[in-house]
């Protein structure tokens, strides 16, 4: 069946098996491979994307029960070359190693700062509690978010450091 | 790769229109709300149906209105909702302190509270706190409207009285003065069922004495509510003394079963012991003052 959403800013419209599910619409038929697909069962939080500015997880959520919504995924966050906040935070505060739960990661921390700009560290943790990160022990993670918070329009680019031969 | 097996798709436009449709794609057909539950057994082909009607656009069911001397709350509120509402957390602490534990934040944000009831797994939390709330379901048929207390709803793990042509539509909630209630969970982490977890509401009456007192336990092996140990209650003063003997009753009326999450002896003794705290809690939230009248501490 016939499916139009708004993907970050763009109306899409494809023809979909109603059973594909939301992370596999964004990734194979759309070409967005930022979404990362976990676990399949709705616990480990990497394919989070937002729908209507909400982060939901989008290997529990059917293509077809977003049309006529507004998704946002990971390749939405940067306004051309000018990184989210929250992007930035994560460079800055070191927020990832593997990198695989980090697209779920800043767009709930993106959600989160939407809805609350000055979270304080209990916040965040519990906002991030449905993902799941296994390199960070999330105490960096959590920095990053405050990092974007104390930063709302981003920093000015810093000349990369040096690293030493 | 998990993938449900091919199905048809329809949204509803309302709940009559969804009624028709259940009724028109009979047995194989179900209602799909925030999904979590049902995708994820359709996903282990636990589940297989044959058509799927989507009541996401039914913005008359997501509703929360204060009607008298009892709270509405219509079947498509999120999780998220519940907790978010100041009215809620207000008039039923214990919905928030159940909804601070269901799944995670990212799952309530799609979960509804007519999904949670309807899906009746046995160690589902609003079930509990609904059973203790004495609430009521309100469902609709072709026929119209009728209500049904939540006792009558559950007729077993993942069945209900809703029938197959029916749609759950609203829960209705009491308002009790002098009342307050509280849940608690154990959980071996966020977003898992239930170790084992207790609810109770306690209402005083105007010489502060228990008037009413109901206890829940979910994943504990109890339908519905310790009666002995809510019977137990009335008329006395709230006390640590008579919590105590209401945590025995309540384990004694619980019967669990061993699996990954702990032995038996140890969720009886969470029976015990929450049903203790969230009497403690619910008693200080209708205003007693319960530390005055400890005598041990428990």
């Amino acid at each position: 069946m016939q499916v139009t959403m708004t993907v970050n800013g763009t109306e899409v419209t494809r023809d979909v098996e109603p059973r594909l599910l939301l992370v596999h619409f964004l990734r194979e038929t759309l070409g967005l491979t930022g979404t990362h697909w976990g676990c399949d069962t709705s616990n480990c939080g990497t394919c989070v994307v937002l729908v209507d500015g909400q982060p939901v997880k989008s290997c529990t959520t059917l293509a077809v029960m977003t049309d006529g919504h507004e998704v946002r995924t990971v390749e939405g966050l940067a306004d051309g070359a000018t990184l989210d906040p929250v992007q930035q935070g994560f460079m800055a505060e070191h927020g990832l190693q593997c990198g695989f739960c980090t697209p779920g990661m800043l767009l709930t921390a993106r959600a989160l700062l939407d809805r609350d700009p000055d979270p304080d560290e209990a916040t965040i943790r519990e906002a991030i509690s449905g993902q799941i990160c296994r390199c960070t022990g999330y105490a960096t993670i959590v920095r990053s978010v405050r990092w974007a918070a104390e930063h709302p329009v981003g920093a000015p680019e810093q000349p990369a450091e040096e690293v030493p031969a | 790769m998990q993938v449900p097996a091919p199905f048809d798709y329809v949204r509803a436009t309302s709940v009559a229109d969804a009624l028709q449709l259940l009724d028109r794609h009979g047995p194989e057909a179900r209602v799909v709300a925030g999904g979590h539950s049902l995708l994820p057994m359709m996903k282990l082909r636990l589940a297989r149906p044959e058509w799927l009607v989507d009541i996401n656009d039914l913005a008359e069911l997501r509703s929360i209105t204060r009607d008298g001397d009892r709270l509405r709350v219509g079947a498509l509120t999120r999780h998220a909702e519940l907790l978010a509402s100041e009215l809620v957390g207000e008039l039923f602490p214990i919905v928030h302190d159940a909804e601070r534990v269901i799944a995670d934040p990212v799952v309530r944000n799609r979960g509804t509270i007519g999904g949670s009831l309807g899906q009746a797994d046995p160690a589902e939390d609003l079930t509990t706190v609904c059973d203790v709330l004495r609430a009521q379901v309100v469902i609709a048929g072709r026929d119209g409207e009728r209500v049904i207390g939540i006792e009558e709803l559950h007729r077993g793990p993942y069945e209900t009285a809703c029938e197959q042509t029916e749609l759950i539509t609203e829960l209705r909630l009491p308002i009790r003065p002098r009342s307050g209630s509280a849940y608690e969970k154990v959980e071996r982490r966020v977003g898992d069922w239930a170790v084992a977890a207790a609810g109770a509401q306690v209402v005083l009456g105007e010489d502060g004495t228990i008037a009413d007192a109901s206890i829940g336990l979910t994943a504990l092996g109890l339908e519905g509510c310790a009666v002995e140990a809510g019977a137990a209650l009335l008329g006395v003063h709230p006390s640590e003394e008579a919590f105590a003997e209401a945590g025995r009753l309540a384990a004694a009326a619980s019967s669990p079963v061993e699996d990954q999450r702990g032995p038996v002896d140890y969720k009886r003794h969470l029976a015990d012991e929450l049903t203790r705290r969230v009497l403690r809690s619910a008693a200080g939230r209708a205003g007693a003052d319960v530390l005055a009248t400890a005598v041990s501490g428990g």
